[in-house]
């Protein structure tokens, strides 16, 4: 990675790009910060006014309701001003660059971009070339990165499992494709999880990915026995049936979980998807909200949490 | 022209497989003298070259001056002179012009364009298929007429197998050689970086060793069939060098070069998504590079290559799945040539035969030659001067580099074009 690019040389996050190559100081201070904004009520006053006078823009390449509406809450309780752009990838294609369109924004004094687009590295580019006080979080790049998705995950499963170190968990489905794997793989490595498994048919494990330090399985049972934590994936329908898959049935029977495979593990089991769900194929419906071991809508709720304690330290770095 | 006497200096001849320390004189466009003392003849100019190296021009088997149709990455007139002054005397472009070469109309324009620019002279491939589409023969018979020294379908896609086969057969009853990129496209899928694990950490869309291998088995399989000549450009991986070796064990008419950023980069040159090492083929992995180097130094790969493709600035300011590929690399060709001599991997007569009589042979070129009455397409190097590559003082439009800041040991001081 970039040297320097995500920490400041007083070791401070003045973007977040990738969880990789951050110190579990810097994770710790991140989900820190998250519990003393996660544990707000419905009818209380929420708002804070830490960002207050702060332009935040949503920059959207790639269709996204859950995760920009997280982002634009997040930044809301904070006080920032919100401006929420989705900007089909074809308005690109006349003839503006995306450095001409990040130019055009910053000059409207933004402070922060929080930037999703399909292109892996699409982050590192805009912090690349943002101006020195402007900050780039990356709200997922290609396959490459979605770091809060990332630090939600851990939030949440520290919140059941303060102790990483004897930690296993199991990450199951489209791997290849995925970028909450990825920056899950790395987050789970930094805060010291035991073992981290990858869990896929073969043409969704990408090549190599063992040096990132987990093992493959390509069997669900076995990759998921034992384990405290199981993380499954979206599995893109549209392009994986036919291309990567048969069908998403065959998929189900060999992947999917189910409550025959759920009543042989442990009661304690963790299950979590990034969301949105594909009932029926990665999981069963009543499986995924109908389940004491399920924390799937936890991790909605402290995504906003999490993502207000990220806005606010990379703005307060640039203070 | 002038003339000019080169004194003292080594001369690398590969033709004659000799190195030795001798005078050479230039006038008129060839060599009008070589012995080991100075002649009595009077020339304009004397250089007293002791400790340089003086070979045959190197042949560029892939340069893409990018006109016609590109002139906003770069222009013959700019790209021809920067070729010359670093040594290149001669160069080959592929078809993949806008317009494409497809035509002896093609042929001509560019040539036209060539001569007005001056520099390195311009060889051409002409397209296998029409458009480079893949769907339909190209008329090889008239662009070898008008010149073309090879045919090609560049990085485009053949349609078919068979048309592929067909237009082996075709291309070697008029004695041509075919120059394949051996990439696979359906197993390359648009992807932008070795199959491994830094393109599965940068989540790049990958592209695996056997889109190398599987095009070139099936090409091999069609040689077989036809007889027909098949030259590898721009090999990327030891699997790749095997099937090479094999081929050419088994008497195949098979050749090869390599991009010379090949022998020097690997995949984790791309980590921090670093465009500049945005390459088609994709750098691969060390071991890959240990493959290309053993078989550049046997001589399996007969030729190294710039694979220049200079861009404008934007090319390369994007996320780096969607830069342009390839390198701006006519400058860097010689110096880091050079580099495998200094690490002993070339002697400098090997380095010559790589760069000159290799790519010549590959053409169908006359043997580049030292010899009295040879023309004077030759370089004047000197092998240990220590320089700092600066972008900004590129002769090429393109400062698409990853070499921006390297340290370098040599470069070419003075060449001449040998053209009258």
């Amino acid at each position: 990675m970039t040297p320097g690019l995500q920490l400041g040389a007083d070791g401070r996050l003045r973007h977040l790009l990738t969880i990789e190559g951050l110190p579990r100081r810097v994770l710790r201070e991140l989900l820190d910060k998250a519990e003393t904004y996660a544990d707000a009520r419905r009818g209380d006053d929420k708002k804070n006014l830490a960002l207050h006078g702060k332009t935040v823009v949503n920059l959207f390449f790639e269709a996204s309701t859950r995760t920009r509406t997280t982002f634009e809450l997040a930044a809301k309780r904070l006080s920032a001003d919100v401006l929420n752009l989705q900007v089909a990838a074809s308005s690109t294609s006349k003839g503006e660059t995306l450095l001409d369109t990040l130019k055009t924004l910053e000059a409207m004094q933004v402070d922060l971009f929080v930037v999703r687009h399909e292109a892996s590295g699409a982050a590192h580019f805009f912090a690349e070339h943002a101006a020195p006080d402007v900050a780039i979080l990356n709200a997922g790049d290609g396959r490459h990165a979605h770091p809060t998705q990332a630090l939600l995950d851990m939030f949440t499963i520290r919140r059941h499992h303060p102790d990483f170190s004897r930690l296993r968990v199991a990450i199951v489905g489209d791997v290849l494709h995925s970028r909450v794997a990825r920056s899950d793989i790395h987050a789970l490595r930094t805060l010291g999880a035991a073992e981290i498994r990858v869990v896929a048919p073969r043409p969704l494990i990408p090549s190599g990915i063992e040096a990132m330090g987990v093992k493959v399985f390509n069997q669900l049972d076995a990759g998921i026995a034992g384990v405290d934590v199981i993380i499954l994936l979206r599995l893109q329908k549209e392009r994986m049936v036919g291309a990567f898959l048969p069908s998403t049935g065959e998929f189900h029977r060999d992947f999917g979980l189910t409550r025959a495979r759920l009543a042989k593990l442990s009661k304690d089991v963790m299950i979590m998807h990034p969301g949105p769900i594909n009932r029926g194929v990665e999981i069963e419906g009543d499986v995924a909200y109908g389940d004491a071991r399920s924390v799937i809508l936890e991790q909605v709720e402290h995504g906003i949490a999490v993502r207000m304690a990220v806005m606010e330290t990379i703005l307060a770095s640039r203070a | 022209m002038s003339s000019v006497l080169i004194k003292n200096v080594r001369l690398l001849d590969p033709a004659a497989g000799s190195d030795t320390i001798g005078c050479i004189g230039l006038r008129d466009g060839a060599i009008d003298y070589r012995g080991k003392r100075p002649p009595a003849a009077k020339y304009d100019e004397v250089i007293e070259a002791k400790g340089l190296w003086l070979m045959p021009g190197a042949v560029d088997l892939c340069a893409r001056l990018r006109e016609p149709g590109h002139t906003a990455k770069a222009t013959m007139k700019r790209e021809s002179p920067a070729a010359l002054a670093a040594g290149i005397t001669a160069l080959c472009m592929p078809p993949d012009t806008q317009p494409v070469i497809d035509n002896a109309a093609i042929v001509n324009r560019v040539n036209r364009i060539a001569k007005a620019a001056g520099g390195a002279y311009v060889y051409m491939l002409g397209a296998l298929t029409q458009g480079l589409a893949g769907a339909a023969l190209a008329e090889m018979s008239a662009l070898k007429q008008a010149g073309c020294v090879g045919v090609s379908n560049g990085l485009a896609p053949i349609g078919s197998t068979l048309l592929a086969r067909r237009a082996l057969e075709y291309a070697a009853s008029l004695g041509l050689t075919v120059h394949v990129v051996p990439l696979d496209p359906s197993l390359a899928n648009g992807g932008c970086a070795h199959e491994g694990p830094v393109a599965t950490r940068l989540g790049l869309p990958a592209i695996p060793v056997a889109a190398e291998a599987v095009a070139m088995r099936v090409w091999i399989s069609l040689v077989e069939d036809t007889g027909a000549r098949v030259h590898f450009g721009r090999l990327s991986s030891a699997r790749g060098v095997g099937l090479l070796k094999t081929a050419q064990a088994r008497g195949l008419p098979v050749t090869a070069d390599v991009a010379a950023h090949q022998l020097f980069m690997t995949a984790d040159d791309v980590d921090g998504f670093n465009a500049m090492a945005h390459v088609m083929p994709p750098l691969r992995a060390a071991e890959d590079r240990e493959a290309l180097r053993e078989a550049v130094a046997e001589g399996a790969i007969a030729a190294i290559c710039s694979d220049h493709q200079p861009h404008e600035a934007d090319a390369k300011i994007n996320p780096f799945p969607l830069t342009e590929p390839g390198i701006s690399a006519l400058e860097t060709l010689l110096p880091l040539c050079l580099r495998l001599v200094h690490e002993k991997l070339l002697t400098p007569l090997q380095m010559a035969e790589r760069l000159s009589q290799g790519p010549a042979e590959i053409l169908g070129l006359a043997a580049a030659s030292l010899a009295k009455g040879a023309a004077s397409a030759v370089v004047l190097i000197d092998p240990l001067k220590p320089w700092t590559l600066q972008t900004t003082s590129l002769r090429s439009a393109g400062c698409n580099t990853p070499f921006a800041g390297c340290e370098f040991k040599g470069l070419a001081v003075r060449s001449w074009s040998g053209q009258r």
